[in-house]
C-alpha cells in the first residue's frame, strides 16, 4: 500500500496489446451501425425519406423510433432524451439522432447515413443562456441556498461590486470515441461490450429499450480510452441503438462514433453565465454575496440537476461568506444535452467565485492572494461552515496554502514579477494561487454505494470484480493494491477483470472521484472476509489462537509454523471453506435537505492550492505557462505515482478548459468544432516547463476511508484556475493592478489581447480616478 | 503492385483500393489492433507508425499518421508498426513509457510510443550535438516537444512522457531495428531496383498509379483529367475520412525520383513537387534561419515528415503556411503539362478560395524559391489558438532590407487574412522608402486594417485577426530596432540538431 505501483494495463498500453471495444475480435458477420444526425438545431420534421439509406450497398437493416421494442426515451435521471425521433417529432438540437442503419461495414453504413431526406419546418431556436433566461426556459426548476439576511449584509459592507462572467463549455475528447459491441445470446439476451462508466445504467436502459426484464441484459467494460464523463450517461444511447439491431438481425452489431459526429451528437461541460453583488470591506474581506449561476444544460435534463446542484456547493470554494444566497437555474437551450465533465459543474462554481476574489482584490488593492487568505475558512470566530451547513474541517487547507506559499517563494516572486513588468512594455508576466476545496460524495445520496467480487482459487491466484470502471485514472491498479494488502500477497498474483453486470450487480457509474473510496472498500470488505475465514479455518485446523495468525509476504504465519498463502488456500479448499467472497461499502454520515438547502452532502473535502506563473504578450495575446507549483491532499496517498498522475493530468485538462479549448458554433446552432483540428486541447509543449506536484505529507483523512486516502480524480482539475487567474494578473499589469480585466473563460489569444485593450482604454479615460464602483 | 517491408517481412500487394489507408490496411486487413484511430484527420496521432526509408545512406525514421497515409505511399518503405517494438521483452521507448507512468488510458500511448522510437532512433545524432556536449534540459525538452507535439494525450498532462523521452534517448545499446539496418537497406534498395510497373495498386475500378517521370505525369493528366495528384496526401485524404468520398484515381507524384529533386544553386533553392517539410528543413533554414520557428510549428512531425512544401501551396488553402513565406521571399512556380513549362510568379497562382491558375493538364513541377539577398531582415510570425500543432489564425511573413533606418525594400506576406494568401501591396507601398518611425509604423497599422476585411470562424474573429496583423507590423518594428523581448515562447534559431 502507498508504493508507485505501475498501471496493471501500462506494458499492455505501450505494446498496443491492450484491448478497447473496437480492438475486440468480433464475432463473424458482425454488421456496423451508424446514425443519421439531424442538420437544424429546432423544428418539427415534416418528412424522412429513408429509401436511398436502404437501397445503399450493404445495408441490412434501417432502425426508426417505430421500430423501438420498449422505451422510447432514454433520459438516465428525468425523460427527456429520446433514443429516435421521427416524422412528426420536434428535432430539438443539431445532431440529434434521428434513425440509425446497420450494414455490412462502417464505411457502408456511414456511407448510408448521409443519404438520408428529411425535410422539416424549423421553429425558433435558444442557442444562449441569456437568450434562455431571457425566455424562462429551463429543464428543471431552479434551487436556491441562502444564509442570513442580504440586505443586512450588504449593509454591513462598506463597499460593494457587481459583475458578470460567461464560462465555456469543455469537450471531453476522450481519444477513443463512444462504441458499444453488441452479441445477441440465447433465451432472448443482450451481451453489451460497451465503453462506458456506467454499466449498470446501459443494462438498465438497453433491457427498456428491448422491452426485457434486466436479467437478459450484460454490461461488459474492460477499460475506455478516457471518459472524462463523457461516458457517464452518453455512452448508453449507442449500447440501445446497436442492442436493439443486433436483437432485430440476430447478429452482432457494433456501433462506432467518428470523431465529428462524436463531438456534435454527445454533450458537453456544461457553460455557465454568473452574475453576482459581493458586499466586501476595505480589506477585502467579503460579507454579503449574491450570486446567480445558470447552466446551460442544452436539450434535456440528462444529468443538469446533480450539476448546477455541484456548482452552488462550490460557489464557496474555500471562503466562509457570511451572508450569501447562490440560485442555480437549469437553462434549457437548443443544443447538445450537455452532460458529466470531470468536476461536475464544480470547476465552474469555482471560477464563478474566484473571478470574486479577483475582483474584490483588485477593488481593495491587496495581493489577491492576501485577500484569498483573509476570506478563507477558519475556526475563527466560527468562520467554518458552508453556506449550505457543512462544517469545514479547516485543519488541511490553511497549512497547505503556507506551505505552498514558502515552497513556490510566492513572495519573492510577486516582486519580480512586478519589477519585470514596470521594464517589460510588450511581455507582461502575471502569477496566481489559487486553492481548491472539493467535496467528495455523489449528492444523489443513493449512489453511494458499491460492490465487489472476489475469487480465490486454489494455486493461490485471485481475481477481483466490482462495480467501478477502468478509465485510465488506476481505479483497478489501487483496487488490487488494496486486495493485496488485505491478505499481505504480490499486487501480480492478482487479476481484475472487466467490470461486468452479471459480476457485481446494481453498480453506481464511476464518477464524483469516488472510484477508489467506493470500490475499495467494497473490495477491502470482501478481502477481509476471506482472510477471516482463512484465519478461522486455520485457527480450527491447526489449533491455535486467532490472534497467532499473522497474514504477510505471501505466507501466513501460523503459530509456529509459516505456510505460503497459496498452501493455506489449497488446504482450505480440501476442508471445504469458501474462497469467494462479495463486499459491500455504502458512505455514511451524509445527508442534504434539500428543501431547507442544508445539510452535509460531503463526507469530506478534499483540498489543493497551485502557483502559476505565466508570460503575456500583449500585442497578440500569446502567452506561455511558464511554471507551476501545486500541493495536494490526497490523504494518505494509495499510489503516489498514479495520484500525481491523476493531478498533473487533471491539472492540465483543467487548464485547457480554461485556455485554449474553445467550442464555437454558427448562428444557426450548428458545432464548428467538430475535431482536433479547430478543438484544441493541450498539446506537450503547453505542459508547464516547471511543474512540481507535492503529495501533502502526513495528512491522512480524518476520515474512515480506505486506508485513510483522499478521492483525487477530479479535484485537481480546478487548480488550474490559477493559471486564468494569473493571466488576469498579468493583464491587470498594464493599469497598475487597480483594474479587475475582463477575461471570460476559455483565455484564448484572442480574448487575451481583447482583455489588453479593454484595460488599456479603461485606464486611458479614468488615469487617475480610483476604484469606485 | 506495391512493395514495401512489414518489419523485417516483405509484403507485396497489388489489389486494393486505391484511398487504402496504412491504418484500414493494419487494422481491417492484417488484424493488427495496436493502432489507434483518435480522429482520422491526422491531428491526434494515436494512429502514429513509423515508416523507414534510404537516405544519403542511412536509415532515416520517420513517425506518419496511418489514418491519412495511403497504402499505395508504403512501397520502397519499411513499415513499423508498434505490435513490431517488442521482442520477448518491451522496446526500450515502452520501458521508458513504463517506468515513467507514461500511460493512463492507453489509447493514444501506442501513437506516443512510435513517435518516441522515431526520436529514439535520432539519439546518436542528438546526443552527439546533445548532452554530452552540454545540451540544456531546455533544449532536450524542445526536441521531444517538436517529437511528440502531433501526439495528443488527455490524461497524463505529458510531464512523464516527456520523462520518458529522456530516459529512451539516454539508451545506450542499439535494438532489432538498428541491428538489421544493412540488411534493410538492401531489401529496400532491391525493390527500388525491381520497380517497373506503374501501376501501383488497382481493386473496384480504383487505381493507384505511380508514374516514373514527370512526362508520364503530364500524359496521365491529359489521358485521364478526372484523376488526383497525391504527394503528401496529408490534405487530400480528409476528403475521405472525413467527407466519405471516394479517391478512386490517384497518381502518385512521390513516386517520381525527379520530382524529389532539392538542389541550391547560384540564384534559386529549388524544391521539386515531392519534397517533403521534412527533407526541406535544412535547406531552407540554411538560407533562412528565421524560419525555424515556423517550420517546427508547421503541423506536427507526422505532418511534416508526410505532407510536402508544393502540396502546401498547390491546395492554394488561405491558411497554409508556406504561401505567405513564399510570397515574402519572391518564389515562383514552375508548372508543366503534357506541351509546355511555364513559370508563374507565386502571387499569380492564387486566384480565389481555393481556385489556382493551374490549367487543365498542368501540375506544379517544383517551387523556385530565390536565394538570400545581402542585408535581409526576415520574420515570419504564426499566430494560433495553441502553439503547436495548430493552423495558423494569421500567419506574416515580413521581408525586408534596411539602408540605415530607410526601408529599401518590403514584401509581406500574409495567411488567413483574405480568401487566398495575400501580399500586402498598399502597406508595402507606405513602407517602402520610408524612415522607420513610431508614426510610420501606426500609419502601416491603420493601412493594414483597410487593406484587409479577413472573416471570423472557429479558429478566430476577424477583429482579432486585423487588430493581431497590425501588432505584428509593430512587433517587427520593435525586433528591427532590438529593443526588448517580443516573444513569449523561446525563439529557436536553425541549429545543427536534426
Amino acid at each position: 500500500m502507498g508504493t508507485r505501483t505501475a498501471h496493471e494495463s501500462a506494458e499492455k498500453h505501450v505494446t498496443g496489446a491492450a484491448t478497447y471495444i473496437d480492438d475486440m475480435l468480433a464475432p463473424a458477420n458482425t454488421l456496423h451501425a451508424y446514425v443519421g444526425l439531424s442538420t437544424i438545431a429546432r423544428g418539427r420534421i415534416s418528412a424522412m425519406d429513408l429509401a436511398k439509406v436502404r437501397e445503399a450497398p450493404g445495408v441490412v437493416d434501417v432502425l426508426t423510433r417505430d421500430d423501438i421494442p420498449g422505451h422510447r426515451d432514454i433520459g438516465p435521471v428525468f425523460p427527456g432524451d429520446p433514443l429516435l425521433i421521427a416524422v412528426g417529432d420536434e428535432v430539438e438540437f443539431h445532431g440529434q439522432v434521428l434513425f440509425c442503419v446497420a450494414a455490412e461495414s462502417y464505411e457502408e453504413a456511414r456511407r448510408a447515413a448521409q443519404l438520408a431526406q428529411v425535410s422539416y419546418e424549423e421553429l425558433p431556436a435558444i442557442l444562449s443562456i441569456a437568450e434562455g433566461l431571457e425566455a424562462e426556459s429551463f429543464v428543471r426548476p431552479a434551487h436556491t441556498q441562502q444564509r442570513g439576511d442580504l440586505k443586512k449584509g450588504f449593509l454591513n459592507a462598506e463597499r460593494s461590486l457587481q459583475g458578470r462572467l460567461e464560462i465555456g463549455g469543455q469537450e471531453q475528447m476522450y481519444l477513443e470515441g463512444q462504441v458499444s459491441l453488441c452479441v445477441p445470446e440465447e433465451d432472448g439476451g443482450m451481451l453489451v461490450y460497451s465503453s462506458t462508466q456506467n454499466p449498470t445504467e446501459g443494462q438498465k436502459l438497453v433491457a427498456e429499450v428491448l422491452n426485457v426484464p434486466m436479467h437478459k441484459v450484460t454490461i461488459d467494460a474492460r477499460r475506455m480510452g478516457g471518459a472524462f464523463g463523457g461516458k457517464e450517461t452518453h455512452a448508453n444511447q449507442w449500447a440501445c441503438l446497436a442492442a436493439i439491431q443486433a436483437s432485430r438481425t440476430g447478429r452482432a452489431v457494433k456501433l462506432r462514433l467518428a470523431r465529428a459526429e462524436d463531438m456534435r451528437a454527445t454533450g458537453k461541460r456544461h457553460h455557465f453565465l454568473s452574475e453576482y453583488k459581493v458586499g466586501f470591506d476595505d480589506t477585502g474581506r467579503i460579507h454579503a454575496l449574491d450570486l446567480m449561476l445558470a447552466g446551460g444544460c442544452g436539450m434535456s435534463p440528462d444529468l443538469s440537476d446533480a450539476i448546477v446542484d455541484r456548482a452552488m456547493f462550490h460557489s464557496d470554494n474555500a471562503y466562509f461568506i457570511e451572508t450569501m444566497k447562490v440560485v442555480g437555474h437549469r437553462v434549457k437551450t437548443n443544443t447538445v444535452s450537455n452532460t458529466a465533465f470531470r468536476g461536475f459543474g464544480g470547476p465552474q462554481g469555482m471560477v464563478a467565485i474566484e473571478d470574486i476574489l479577483d475582483a474584490v482584490a483588485r477593488a481593495s488593492g491587496e495581493d489577491p492572494l492576501t485577500v484569498r487568505k483573509r476570506n478563507l475558512y477558519s475556526e475563527e470566530g466560527e468562520r467554518n461552515v458552508t453556506h449550505y451547513g457543512q462544517t469545514v474541517d479547516t485543519r488541511v487547507l490553511p497549512v497547505l496554502i503556507d506551505r505552498l506559499e514558502h515552497s513556490s517563494d510566492y513572495w519573492q516572486r510577486r516582486e519580480q514579477v512586478r519589477a519585470f513588468n514596470t521594464q517589460s512594455t510588450i511581455l507582461k508576466r502575471g502569477l496566481a494561487l489559487t486553492p481548491v476545496k472539493f467535496g467528495i460524495s455523489f449528492t444523489v445520496k443513493h449512489l453511494n454505494q458499491a460492490g465487489a467480487l472476489i475469487h480465490v482459487y486454489t494455486d493461490g491466484s485471485i481475481q477481483i470484480n466490482h462495480g467501478g470502471t477502468e478509465m485510465g485514472q488506476g481505479l483497478y491498479t489501487k483496487v488490487a493494491q488494496i486486495v493485496a494488502h488485505e491478505l499481505q500477497v504480490d499486487v501480480d498474483t492478482i487479476r481484475c477483470t472487466a467490470t461486468r453486470t452479471d459480476k457485481v450487480p446494481n453498480t453506481s457509474p464511476t464518477a464524483a472521484s469516488s472510484g477508489s473510496d467506493l470500490n475499495g472498500m467494497a473490495a477491502l470488505a470482501a478481502a477481509r472476509t476471506i482472510r477471516e475465514r482463512l484465519e478461522a479455518f486455520a485457527s480450527e485446523h491447526f489449533d491455535v489462537a486467532r490472534t497467532a495468525i499473522v497474514f504477510t509476504r505471501n505466507h501466513v504465519l501460523i503459530g509456529d509454523q509459516e505456510m505460503p498463502f497459496p498452501e493455506l488456500v489449497e488446504l482450505a479448499y480440501m476442508n471445504r471453506v469458501q474462497l469467494s467472497a462479495t463486499g459491500y461499502y455504502r458512505t455514511p454520515k451524509i445527508h442534504y435537505d434539500r428543501q431547507a438547502a442544508s445539510g452535509r452532502p460531503f463526507y469530506y473535502y478534499a483540498n489543493g492550492a497551485a502557483v502559476s506563473e505565466v508570460v503575456v504578450d500583449t500585442l497578440t495575446g500569446e502567452y506561455r505557462v511558464e511554471r507551476v507549483d501545486i500541493c495536494h491532499d490526497v490523504g494518505r496517498s494509495l499510489n503516489p505515482a498514479i495520484d500525481i498522475g491523476q493531478i498533473e493530468g487533471g491539472f492540465v485538462q483543467g487548464m485547457g478548459w480554461l485556455t485554449s479549448e474553445e467550442l464555437a458554433w454558427d448562428d444557426r446552432g450548428r458545432l464548428l468544432t467538430t475535431g482536433p483540428a479547430t478543438y484544441k486541447i493541450p498539446a506537450i509543449g503547453d505542459t508547464p516547463a516547471i511543474f512540481n506536484v507535492e503529495l501533502l505529507p502526513d495528512s491522512p483523512n480524518a476520515e474512515e476511508t480506505v486506508f485513510r486516502s483522499k478521492a483525487v480524480g477530479e479535484p485537481p482539475l480546478m487548480l488550474a484556475i490559477s493559471v486564468w487567474s494569473a493571466l488576469r494578473d498579468a493583464v491587470a499589469s498594464l493599469a497598475d493592478y487597480k483594474l479587475h480585466p475582463p477575461l471570460d473563460p476559455p483565455a484564448t489569444p484572442e480574448r487575451v489581447l481583447l482583455a489588453c485593450e479593454a484595460v488599456r482604454s479603461e485606464a486611458q479615460a479614468i488615469p487617475s480616478e480610483s476604484d469606485e464602483h | 503492385m506495391i512493395r514495401f517491408l512489414h518489419g523485417f517481412e516483405e509484403v507485396s500487394i497489388s489489389e486494393a483500393r486505391s484511398d487504402t489507408t496504412v491504418l484500414s490496411y493494419l487494422r481491417n486487413q492484417r488484424n493488427l489492433k495496436g493502432t489507434k484511430e483518435g480522429c482520422a484527420s491526422g491531428d491526434c496521432g494515436a494512429c502514429t507508425v513509423v515508416t523507414t526509408r534510404q537516405v544519403a545512406g542511412e536509415l532515416r525514421y520517420e513517425p506518419v499518421n496511418a489514418c491519412i497515409a495511403t497504402l499505395g505511399s508504403l512501397h520502397g518503405k519499411q513499415l513499423i508498426s508498434v505490435e513490431q517494438l517488442s521482442e520477448e521483452r518491451p522496446h526500450p521507448v515502452q520501458q521508458a513509457m513504463i517506468d515513467a507512468h507514461g500511460s493512463q488510458c492507453g489509447f493514444c500511448t501506442p501513437g506516443f510510443v512510435m513517435s518516441l522510437f522515431a526520436l529514439y532512433q535520432r539519439r546518436l545524432s542528438i546526443n552527439g550535438v546533445g548532452q554530452e556536449s552540454g545540451e540544456s534540459k531546455d533544449t532536450g525538452d524542445h526536441l521531444v516537444h517538436e517529437a511528440l507535439g502531433g501526439n495528443l494525450c488527455r490524461c497524463t498532462g505529458y510531464r512523464p512522457i516527456v520523462d520518458a523521452a529522456h530516459q529512451a534517448l539516454s539508451y545506450d545499446g542499439r535494438d532489432c531495428f538498428e541491428m538489421a539496418e544493412r540488411e534493410t537497406m538492401q531489401k529496400l534498395a532491391l525493390i527500388e531496383a525491381e520497380d517497373s510497373s506503374s501501376l501501383g495498386l488497382s481493386c473496384e475500378d480504383t487505381r493507384y498509379l505511380r508514374p516514373r517521370n514527370a512526362q508520364e505525369v503530364a500524359l496521365l493528366l491529359q489521358e485521364f483529367p478526372e484523376a488526383r495528384l497525391i504527394a503528401g496526401g496529408t490534405d487530400l485524404l480528409l476528403e475521405h475520412t472525413q467527407l466519405l468520398r471516394p479517391l478512386p484515381f490517384l497518381i502518385d507524384l512521390k513516386a517520381v525520383p525527379e520530382l524529389a529533386h532539392l538542389e541550391v544553386d547560384q540564384t534559386h533553392l529549388r524544391i521539386g513537387a515531392a519534397v517533403t517539410h521534412t527533407d526541406a528543413q535544412k535547406p531552407l533554414t540554411d538560407e533562412y534561419p528565421e524560419l525555424q520557428e515556423l517550420i517546427e510549428r508547421f503541423g506536427s512531425t507526422q505532418i511534416r515528415s508526410q505532407g510536402t512544401v508544393v502540396g502546401n501551396i498547390a491546395n492554394a488553402s488561405p491558411i497554409g503556411d508556406w504561401p505567405p513565406v513564399m510570397i515574402a521571399l519572391g518564389a515562383s512556380l514552375v508548372l508543366q503539362s503534357a506541351h509546355s513549362t511555364r513559370e508563374l510568379p507565386i502571387g499569380d497562382y492564387f486566384l480565389d478560395y481555393k481556385k489556382t491558375a493551374l490549367a487543365p493538364g498542368e501540375f506544379i513541377r517544383e517551387l523556385k524559391i530565390p536565394r538570400r539577398i545581402p542585408g535581409l531582415f526576415l520574420r515570419a510570425y504564426k499566430i494560433s489558438k495553441r502553439y503547436e500543432d495548430d493552423i495558423s489564425s494569421v500567419c506574416a511573413v515580413f521581408a525586408l532590407t534596411l539602408d540605415e533606418q530607410q526601408i529599401s525594400q518590403v514584401t509581406i506576406g500574409f495567411g488567413g487574412m483574405a480568401a487566398i494568401p495575400t501580399r500586402a501591396f498598399e502597406v508595402e507601398k507606405c513602407l517602402q522608402g520610408a524612415q522607420l518611425s513610431p508614426e510610420l509604423i501606426d500609419d502601416a497599422a491603420k493601412l493594414l486594417k483597410r487593406e484587409f476585411t479577413p472573416i471570423s470562424d472557429a479558429r478566430a474573429s476577424a477583429r482579432y485577426r486585423s487588430t493581431v496583423a497590425a501588432n505584428l507590423l509593430r512587433r517587427l518594428a520593435v525586433e528591427l530596432a532590438d529593443e526588448q523581448p517580443t516573444r513569449t515562447h523561446p525563439v529557436v534559431l536553425a541549429c545543427a540538431h536534426g
